[in-house]
C-alpha cells in the first residue's frame, strides 16, 4: 500500500465535549488501538482539559490543577487532537461534518457525542440575580469563593447529594448556611424518611439550616440577591444563592440535528450506545440508553468503553447501571444500594436505628430471607463494601442477616465475598481481578499498588477498606507476611523501635541492639536509633558513643560532597537577613576559598570546605551570630516565607515574622526525614508554601494550614489540615502534627507518604492532631515543648567542647595537613571538585590547594 | 611499620584516617575491640572517605559503609559486599602497648 493510500485510508473520529467520559473514551481509544486507523479530534468548550468533576468540592482545598485528569494537557498518541475552549456550534448529518465556534468545519466519519448535563435552574423569578449560581465547573466555584468572600449566608437550593455537597462548601467558605429541599426529606433519591431524618439531625448538629417541604417561590433582591421568598414560611436573609436543583442532559446539538432524544431528555441511543444515525454515538451524562439518563461517571465510563468497543467491531452492550452511592457528607457516611426502597415483590425490610448515635441502617431481603436486595445506611457506612457486592452477587445470606447491620460487639458478621464479585463498581474491577494483581505474575505488593494499577478505588474511593482487606487476606492465606524490619539487625519498624525505646528509657545503642535486635548495627538501623534517640533523650548528636551512630552529614554535621569535601549552611530564618550578616557569609567564603550558591530554602550554600577547616569556619560564623543550619540533618531544614504584609502591598499577614518564629521554634528537631516549611503572606502564595512537608498561607481571619506537600521526584501539593486558625492554634496544631509524625512514621518517609499510610488518611491526621481524638494532644505538645527548651546550636556546642572537636582531622597523624585528593579546578570564577582518577600518593603528587 | 596514635584515638565502631607512607589509610576500631586498617579510598565513590563510614556488621562480619553511596566493604578482606569485582587494599595493623602500628607492604 502507497503511503498516500494509507493516509486517505485513515478516518475522522470526532467527539464533542472533555469531560470525564469524553476522557475515559480517548484513553480507550489509544490503549485499544483505535487510533491505528482513526484520527481523533476532540472538542471541548470549557478552557481547561477534563478533570475530575466527582471530587470538585476539593478544589477549594487543593485547586484547580489537582483536579486535572490530563495534567500535561494533551494526549501522548499524536493521532488525537485536542481543541479546548472552544464550542461546537451543530452538525450536519447528512454532510458528516461539525461546525466549531472558530468557523472551522471539520468532516467526520463517526462522531460521538459526550457533552455532560447542565445545572438545571428552576425559572423561578430572580434566579439570574447576581449572586445567584450553579455547581457543575472550576469557573462556577471560584465565582462561588469569590462572592463568598463578602457574604454572610447563603442556600443552596435542593437537598439532593449535590445540594449537600455545595451546602458543605459555603459552610466550609464561613457562610451561615440554609438548604432548601422541596421533597419531605433530604437525598429523596437515595435514602427513605427515617434515613432522610437521622441525615438532618446530623446536618443541623454541624450548624448547618435544613427546610424540607419548602418549596422557592422567588430570589428576593433587585441588582443582587438579599434573600429567599419560601412558600407558607418566613423569607429567608440570604446575600448568595447555589441551585442545585437537579440536571439536565445537554441534547440540544442532537435535538437541533434532527436526532431521536428521550421522553425526559438526553440522546436516545441503543443498547452500543448507537443514536438514531448510524455515525452518531452517545456517551455519559448526555446520552439516554433506553430512554434513561445516568447522572453519575462510572455508567458513562462503561458507555465510553462500550463505544470503543463497538468501533473497533466488538459486541460489548451497556446493560444499565449499579445506581448504589456511599459517601461521607459534612462527614456523615450515606449509602444507598439495590433496591433501596423495597420495591421488590414481597420484599422484606430489616432496620436498626440508634438515634442517640445518630445511625440508621437498612437491608431489603427477599421474601425468602435468603437474598439481599438492597439497602440504607446512614452514620455508619462501614458494611456498605461487603453489602454492595452481595447484592451483585447473589449470594446468600447468613442465616441471621440482622448481624450484618448489628453494630460491632454486638454480632457483625464477616462475610467472604466470591471471586466474581465486583468490588469497584466505578471501573468495574472484581474481587478476582485483585487477588490476581497480588497473586504470582500479577505483580503488586499492596493495595495502593492494585488502585494503582487496576483503578479499583481510583475514582469515589468507597472501596478502598475492601481491597486493602482483600490484599491483606490474600497475603495471609498464602503465609506472605509483609516484612517491614528495619535491617537485618532489627525485627522492627522505625516506629515499633521508637516505642521500645521510650518505654524502657534506653539511652544507648548497645542497650537497644542488646534487648532487641541481633549483631552490630548498620548504615540502615544506627542512624535510625540516632534520630530516635534524639527525640526521646536529646542531647547533642556528637555526645559520646551517639557520635559514631550518625549517618555521613550528621556526623560531621556538614554535607559531604562527591570528593570527600563538604559544605556548610548557617541557618537564616525565614530567609531574612541583614547586610551586614550577609557581609560575614561573603568574607567567610572569600577566605576560605568556597564555593557560594543561593539554596531553594532561602539561604546560602558554601561548598568545598575540607574536613579539618569545618571549625574555623563556624569559629566565625559563630563569632558572628550565625548557627547551624542543619542542612546535614533529618530534620527541620528551612521555613520558606515571602515577604508578607509588611512590604508587599497584596500581604495580610506578617508571613516573614511567623516563618522565622516557626524556624526557630522546630529548628533541630530530628525527624525520620527531612522536613521544610513555608508561609505565604496572601492566598498568591509566593512562598510556594504548599510544597512543603508544612505550609500555612494567611486569610483574613487568620491562617490555613496545609501538610504533607513536597518536591522532588514525586512532587505533591500540601492538603488543607484546618483554616482560619489564630497563631496560638497554629503553633498548637504544628507541635502535634510533627511529634506524631516524627514518633509514627517510618525511616525516610516524608510527610505525604506518612499520611497516606495512615488508616484514614488526612482525616486521621485530623482526628488526632484537631479533634484529639487519641486524647495524645497534650503529650505532643509537652514533647515539643521539651524540644524546644532544649535546643541549643550544635556547632556552638562542637566547637565548645575539645573532645568533639577532635574528630576534625585531615589525619589522625598530621591533622592539618590537606588531603592531597581533594583538588579543584575554576568554574565560572568558582571552585569545583576537580575529578579524581584513583587514591593518590602523598609526596608523588603535589596537593593543589586553592588560594588560602 | 607505622605508629600512627594511640588506641584510644580509633573510637569503637569508628574509624580515624591516617597516613602510612604517603598513603591514606582507614582504621577501624570494632566492638570487640579488634583493629582493622583497609586503604581509605572508596573506588566507587572515587574519593578518600571510607574512615568516616559507619562501622557494623553484615551477616556477622565486620563491616564499613561507604559514607558516599553507602557500599559495604568487610573490614577483614576489604572485598566489597555489594559488588564482587569491587575490593580495597588492606594493611597490617597491630598494637603495641597502647600504640597502634599500620603497615603498607
Ligand atoms: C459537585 C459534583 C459532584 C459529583 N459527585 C459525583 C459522585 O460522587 N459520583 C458520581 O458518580 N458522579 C458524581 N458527579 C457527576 C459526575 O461528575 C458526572 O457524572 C460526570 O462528570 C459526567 O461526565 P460527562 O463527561 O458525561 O460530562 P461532563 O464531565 O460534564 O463533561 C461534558 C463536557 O462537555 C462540554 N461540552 C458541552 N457541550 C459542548 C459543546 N457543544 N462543544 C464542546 N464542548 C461541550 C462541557 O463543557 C463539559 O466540559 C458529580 C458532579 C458534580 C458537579
Amino acid at each position: 500500500m502507497s503511503p498516500h493510500l494509507r493516509r486517505t485510508l485513515r478516518r475522522t473520529l470526532v467527539v464533542v465535549g472533555h469531560g470525564m467520559v469524553a476522557h475515559r473514551f480517548v484513553q480507550a481509544a489509544v490503549e485499544r488501538g483505535l487510533t491505528e486507523t482513526h484520527d481523533v479530534v476532540v472538542i471541548g468548550e470549557e478552557a481547561r482539559a477534563a478533570y475530575d468533576r466527582v471530587a470538585l468540592t476539593s478544589f477549594f482545598e487543593v485547586g484547580a490543577d489537582a483536579l486535572s485528569l490530563l495534567p500535561s494537557g494533551v494526549y501522548d498518541d499524536p493521532r488525537v487532537r485536542l481543541l479546548l475552549g472552544h464550542a461546537v456550534e451543530g452538525f450536519d448529518l447528512e454532510a458528516r461534518t461539525v461546525l466549531v465556534d472558530t468557523g472551522e468545519v471539520i468532516a467526520y466519519d463517526e462522531l460521538v457525542l459526550a457533552t455532560g448535563a447542565a445545572p438545571f435552574v428552576p425559572p423561578v423569578p430572580g434566579h439570574d440575580l447576581p449572586g445567584c449560581f450553579v455547581y457543575r465547573t472550576v469557573e462556577d466555584l471560584e465565582a462561588i469563593r469569590d462572592a463568598a468572600a463578602t457574604a454572610r449566608s447563603g442556600a443552596v437550593i435542593g437537598g439532593g447529594l449535590l445540594g449537600l455537597e455545595a451546602a458543605n462548601a459555603l459552610r466550609g467558605l464561613g457562610l451561615e448556611t440554609h438548604v432548601v429541599e422541596m421533597a419531605p426529606r433530604l437525598m429523596a433519591v437515595q435514602v427513605d424518611e427515617a434515613g432522610g431524618a437521622t441525615l438532618a439531625r446530623h446536618v443541623e448538629g454541624l450548624g448547618l439550616h435544613v427546610h424540607t417541604g419548602a418549596r422557592t417561590e422567588r430570589v428576593l433582591g433587585t441588582d443582587a440577591v438579599t434573600g429567599l421568598a419560601l412558600a407558607d414560611a418566613e423569607p429567608l436573609e440570604v446575600d448568595l444563592v447555589v441551585f442545585s436543583a437537579g440536571i439536565r442532559p445537554r441534547d440540544q446539538l442532537a435535538r437541533a440535528a434532527g436526532l431521536e432524544v428521550a421522553e425526559r431528555g438526553g440522546v436516545l441511543v441503543d443498547a452500543q450506545c448507537r443514536s438514531s444515525d448510524a455515525h452518531v454515538w452517545a456517551i455519559g451524562e448526555c446520552a439516554a440508553p433506553a430512554g434513561r439518563m445516568y447522572g453519575l461517571v462510572a455508567p458513562g465510563y462503561a458507555m465510553a468503553e462500550v463505544v470503543v468497543d463497538a468501533l473497533l467491531g466488538g459486541a460489548g452492550t451497556f446493560e444499565g447501571a449499579d445506581l448504589s452511592t456511599k459517601l461521607k457528607l459534612l462527614g456523615v457516611d450515606v449509602a444507598s444500594f439495590g433496591d433501596a426502597f423495597a420495591t421488590t415483590d414481597g420484599a422484606l425490610e430489616l432496620v436498626f436505628a440508634d438515634a442517640v448515635a445518630g445511625v440508621y441502617k437498612k437491608l431489603v431481603v427477599s421474601d425468602d430471607g435468603r437474598r439481599l436486595l438492597g439497602g440504607i445506611l446512614v452514620g455508619d457506612a462501614s458494611a456498605y463494601g461487603v453489602l454492595r457486592p452481595m447484592v451483585a452477587s447473589g449470594i446468600d445470606l447468613p442465616a441471621n442477616p440482622e448481624e450484618l447491620i448489628l453494630p460491632q460487639g454486638r454480632g457483625g458478621a464477616e462475610i467472604a465475598l466470591p471471586d466474581e464479585a465486583q468490588v469497584c463498581s466505578c471501573n468495574d474491577v472484581s474481587k478476582a481481578d485483585i487477588v490476581a494483581a497480588v497473586s504470582d505474575g500479577g505483580g503488586c505488593d499492596s493495595a495502593s499498588c492494585v488502585t494503582r494499577c487496576t483503578r479499583a478505588g481510583a475514582t469515589c474511593g468507597s472501596c478502598k477498606p475492601v481491597v486493602k482487606k482483600i490484599v491483606e487476606d490474600h497475603f495471609a492465606s498464602i503465609g506472605r507476611t509483609v516484612d517491614r524490619s528495619l535491617c537485618e539487625h532489627f525485627a522492627l519498624t522505625r516506629q515499633e523501635l521508637f516505642d521500645v525505646v521510650a518505654v524502657h528509657q534506653y539511652t544507648s545503642f548497645d542497650q537497644i541492639v542488646a534487648a532487641h535486635g541481633t549483631g552490630r548495627g548498620c548504615d540502615v538501623c544506627k542512624p535510625v536509633v540516632a534520630s530516635v534517640l534524639a527525640s526521646t533523650v536529646g542531647g547533642h548528636v556528637l555526645e559520646g558513643a551517639t557520635a559514631v551512630l550518625q549517618d555521613t552529614n550528621d556526623a560531621y554535621l556538614a554535607n559531604i560532597q562527591r570528593n570527600g569535601s563538604y559544605s556548610v549552611v548557617p541557618r537564616i530564618p525565614g530567609g531574612e537577613i541583614t547586610p551586614e550578616k550577609l557581609i560575614v557569609i561573603g568574607e567567610v567564603a572569600r577566605d576560605f576559598g568556597l564555593y557560594t550558591k543561593i539554596t531553594g530554602g532561602q539561604r546560602i550554600d558554601l561548598f568545598g570546605a575540607r574536613m579539618e577547616e569545618l571549625p574555623a569556619i563556624w569559629r566565625r560564623l559563630v563569632d558572628a551570630g550565625f548557627e547551624s543550619g542543619h542542612a546535614y540533618g533529618k530534620s527541620l531544614r528551612t521555613v520558606k516565607s515571602c515577604v508578607g504584609s509588611t512590604w508587599c502591598r497584596y500581604g495580610v499577614q506578617d508571613s516573614v515574622q511567623l516563618a522565622i518564629d516557626l524556624e526557630l521554634r522546630y529548628r533541630g528537631l530530628r525527624s525520620p526525614h527531612k522536613l521544610k516549611g513555608g508561609v505565604s503572606g496572601c492566598a498568591r502564595e509566593c512562598a510556594e508554601a504548599r510544597g512543603k512537608d508544612f505550609g500555612v498561607i494567611a486569610t483574613e481571619k487568620g491562617w490555613n494550614l496545609y501538610v504533607g506537600g513536597n518536591g522532588g521526584a514525586n512532587p505533591a501539593h500540601a492538603r488543607l489540615l484546618a483554616g482560619d486558625l489564630d497563631t496560638e492554634t497554629l503553633v498548637r496544631y504544628l507541635d502535634r502534627f510533627l511529634m506524631y509524625y516524627v514518633r509514627t512514621a517510618d525511616r525516610l518517609q516524608r510527610t505525604a507518604p506518612w499520611v497516606d499510610s495512615l488508616e484514614g488518611g488526612l482525616d486521621r491526621v485530623r482526628e488526632v492532631v484537631v479533634d484529639d481524638a487519641l486524647g495524645l494532644g497534650a503529650e505532643l505538645e509537652a514533647a515539643m515543648a521539651t524540644h524546644v527548651a532544649a535546643y541549643a546550636d550544635e556547632w556552638k556546642a562542637t566547637l565548645d567542647d575539645p573532645e568533639k572537636l577532635r574528630r576534625f582531622v585531615s589525619f589522625v597523624n598530621a591533622p592539618d595537613l590537606p588531603d592531597p585528593h581533594i583538588t579543584f579546578r575554576s568554574e565560572r570564577d568558582q571552585a569545583v571538585p576537580a575529578d579524581s582518577d584513583g587514591p593518590v600518593l602523598l609526596g608523588a603528587a603535589i596537593p593543589v590547594g586553592r588560594p588560602r | 611499620m607505622t605508629a600512627v596514635c594511640r588506641v584510644e584515638d580509633v573510637p569503637v565502631e569508628g574509624g580515624v584516617c591516617a597516613l602510612v607512607d604517603g598513603t591514606a589509610v582507614a582504621i577501624f576500631r570494632t566492638h570487640d575491640g579488634n583493629l582493622y586498617a583497609i586503604s581509605n579510598y572508596d573506588p566507587v565513590g572515587m574519593a578518600s572517605v571510607l574512615s568516616r563510614g559507619i562501622v557494623g556488621t553484615r551477616g556477622g562480619a565486620a563491616y564499613v559503609a561507604s559514607p558516599l553511596h553507602k557500599q559495604g566493604y568487610d573490614l577483614r578482606t576489604g572485598q566489597c559486599l555489594d559488588d564482587p569485582e569491587v575490593r580495597v587494599a588492606t594493611y597490617d595493623v597491630r598494637v603495641d602497648d597502647g600504640v597502634v602500628w599500620v603497615g603498607t607492604s
